[in-house]
């Protein structure tokens, strides 16, 4: 149990271009699950590295609990992680490998046999405890790799990308088990994945990151529907958000962002703007569809965008539409009876709340 | 016209027939080993056949005289001593030597790429100029001496290498074999070292091993197989002893090989030379025996 904080680190490899991290700063509540998301090579292994003592930063400081860890090696960090290839040792027994952690820090013998049967409980790898590891599916490898971490109580819990060489199915099933179960031992965790969908369901806070940065951390429905950049809206949820080019006028002493012939009302913060360019973010499931033009004239109801279908693609539970507005696309999703088809006019009503306003030059929101 | 030629390239590409293609992935392997087997059958096997022949024949009918000779030589029991003692010595400091210098090699140290190279030089050097670099530094008037003198111990030189001292001169023969295929030893560890992943070394780390731990239970384990290989190799080398020897001492201090040279050259009797040789395959084999089941590594242990 302990809190992590990350400040000011900063890390470029021998060799390396680009820095690996970038003056990062982060702070991981006692017995928080924090992921690091992005996209591969931003640096997020490189900054549990440096978490777990296996690089150093060139910069900053690393404290866990109330201790300063920077120049520390890993056995004095009361840590524990998985690792992405597993790193189970082929050599041991289940049981030995379990027990590595335990047996290296000198615990009785007493001691340690009952508490590598918990964590293989709660792994269920009691029947395979007499086992080695090539006797074992990746699965179960990797609940190995699970259960060596976690039979060590450690204050701070590192995976990566710990569920990325399953199959489909078993990362689908061993991502709820290893929720239920960081849920149950209130380790502080941080959780490394290129998984969009892996973040949002495991994470209480998310930290995207890119090119070494930290772009934005919040709980996983804030970063989803409120991205504070182009790139996390983008990076962040199937399909990725909507991002049109519009720029700001005023009618009426109402700020407007006209996108093509059509046109939005804008919050009154962008009425100083006019004549900017904008990037007007809105998520596929936020945006209603109709197949009738809106009655009382051309732009009478507010926010109807009018456009025209270019793609249906039916999903099962939805249809996924690909829309033109102005010469750029989007993505609407509606109920799968939504009468269209390709070249029939559509209109389309983004939900207020849900737009994200955004300068295309900084690609950063506009606070609203 | 497109559509025909959509046809053809269709045809073309169903056209190897499938016996012709089983028949080669059958028989390629064999194919492949072929160069191999011939060369080990003439220059191995062959000669190998050709010596037991001779070691059991007197004047071309079949006899275990050759071999009496050879038991009944003086020297018989004090060559196999010797060459026992020396491969106890000798491959248990080459090993941990080997050990030592390849972790070392790969524990990421600077300037670890230049004693790579200084510690392979021997590999290039053949036992026999091995044995004449040493001679100049353990004979009377050699390095040795004169580096002792200057420390003002001893003005009048030691004869490391007279058979009046056997001891010194069977260490001398001993380092000087040890220098001469340490190398050996640590270029089949340090390959062996290089493909284990260095996941492991880190999640030992992570797990709070200390160096030490890390290397006696990570580390060792999973280098067994290299470990095997280069005891297998460095002992068989070991009971070959013969050039160093030769070199440095001569007759003095009599191992396996040499008898089997004295037989041929000095005594002209190739039998009981062969004898010797076989004498010398036999321990070879029931050590590589042993080495096979102590450090057998099972199967279901590989990573
Ligand atoms: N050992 C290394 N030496 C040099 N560059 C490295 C090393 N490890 C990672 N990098 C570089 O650092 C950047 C971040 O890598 P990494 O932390 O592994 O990213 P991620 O885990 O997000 O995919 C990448 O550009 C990568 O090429
Ligand atoms: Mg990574």
């Amino acid at each position: 149990m302990a809190e992590i904080r990350l400040e000011r680190i900063s890390k470029t490899y021998a060799g390396g271009k680009a820095p690996a991290a970038r003056d990062v700063s982060l702070a991981v509540a006692d017995g928080e699950f924090m992921v690091l998301l992005g996209p591969s090579g931003c640096g997020k292994t490189t900054l549990l590295r440096m978490l777990a003592g296996l690089e150093y930063p060139d910069t900053g400081r690393i404290t866990i609990g109330d201790r300063e860890v920077t120049d520390l090696p890993p056995r004095q960090r009361e840590i524990a992680m998985v690792f992405q290839s597993y790193a189970v040792f082929p050599h041991m027994t289940v049981f030995d490998n379990v027990a590595f952690g335990l047996r290296m820090r000198k615990q009785p013998a007493d001691q340690i046999k009952p508490r590598v049967e918990r964590a293989a409980e709660l792994l269920q790898l009691e029947p395979y405890l007499g086992r080695y590891p090539s006797q074992l599916s990746g699965g179960q490898r990797q609940r190995v790799a699970v259960a060596r971490a976690i039979v060590m109580e450690p204050s701070v819990l590192l995976m990566d990308e710990p569920l990325s060489n399953l199959d489909a199915l078993l990362r689908l099933q061993f991502r709820a088990e290893l929720k239920k179960l960081v849920q149950d031992i209130k380790t502080t965790t941080v959780y490394v994945t290129h998984d969009q969908v892996e973040a949002l369901s495991l994470g209480d806070r998310i930290a995207v990151m890119r090119q070494g940065e930290i772009v934005q951390v919040a709980e996983p429905m804030v970063v989803y529907d409120r991205p504070t950049t182009e790139f996390v809206g983008s990076f962040i949820g199937n399909p990725p958000m909507n991002f049109l080019r519009g720029s700001v006028s005023r009618d009426n002493g109402h700020a407007r962002v006209t996108i093509g012939s059509e046109a939005l009302t804008a919050p009154t913060a962008l009425a100083e703007a006019v004549g900017d360019n904008v990037l007007v973010g809105i998520r596929a499931e936020n945006i209603e569809a109709r197949a009738e033009a809106p009655s009382g004239g051309a732009n009478g109801a507010g926010h109807a965008l009018a456009g025209e279908t270019v793609v249906v693609e039916p999903l099962g539970s939805h249809l996924l539409i690909t829309a033109a507005i102005g010469g750029q696309q989007l993505k609407v999703v509606t109920r799968t009876d939504f009468p269209t088809g390709p070249g029939r006019p559509i209109w389309l009503y983004p939900e207020e709340d849900k737009i994200r306003w955004l300068r295309p030059d900084t690609g950063a929101a506009v606070q609203v | 016209m497109q559509r025909q030629v959509a046809l053809e390239r269709d045809t073309a590409l169903d056209a190897p027939a499938p016996p012709a293609r089983g028949r080669r992935t059958v028989l390629t392997p064999y194919y492949l080993l072929a160069p191999t087997l011939l060369f080990l059958a003439v220059f191995f096997a062959w000669p190998m056949f050709q010596a037991l022949i001779l070691a059991v024949q007197d004047n071309g009918r079949f006899s275990l005289g050759p071999l009496q000779r050879m038991a009944d030589d003086v020297l018989f029991w004090e060559a196999i001593r010797n060459t026992i003692l020396l491969t106890l010595i000798v491959v248990p400091a080459q090993v941990v030597l080997a050990l030592i210098m390849s972790l070392l090699l790969v524990s990421g140290l600077r300037g670890a790429g230049l004693f790579l190279y200084a510690w392979a030089i021997p590999l290039g050097i053949s036992d026999l100029a091995a044995g004449v670099v040493w001679l100049s530094i353990f004979n009377d008037r050699g390095y040795l001496n004169s580096a002792l003198a200057g420390l003002g111990l001893g003005q009048t030189g030691f004869s490391f290498l007279s058979y009046e001292h056997p001891v010194s001169m069977f260490l001398a023969v001993a380092v000087a074999e040890t220098w001469r295929a340490t190398a050996l030893v640590m270029v089949i560890l340090l390959a062996g070292l290089q493909v284990i992943p260095k996941d492991y070394a880190e999640a030992a780390e992570v797990f709070g091993a200390t160096t030490w731990q890390r290397i006696r239970h990570v580390t060792l384990p999973m280098l067994r197989p290299s470990l095997q290989v280069a005891l297998i190799i460095r002992t068989i080398l070991a009971f070959q002893a013969f050039a160093v020897v030769v070199a440095l001492v001569g007759r003095n201090l009599p191992v396996m090989a040499e008898e089997a040279y004295r037989w041929y050259g000095d005594l002209r009797n190739p039998s009981v030379a062969a004898a010797w040789a076989l004498l010398i395959m036999v321990f070879s084999l029931v050590n590589t025996v042993i080495y096979l089941r102590a450090l057998r590594v099972r199967d279901e242990q590989l990573a």
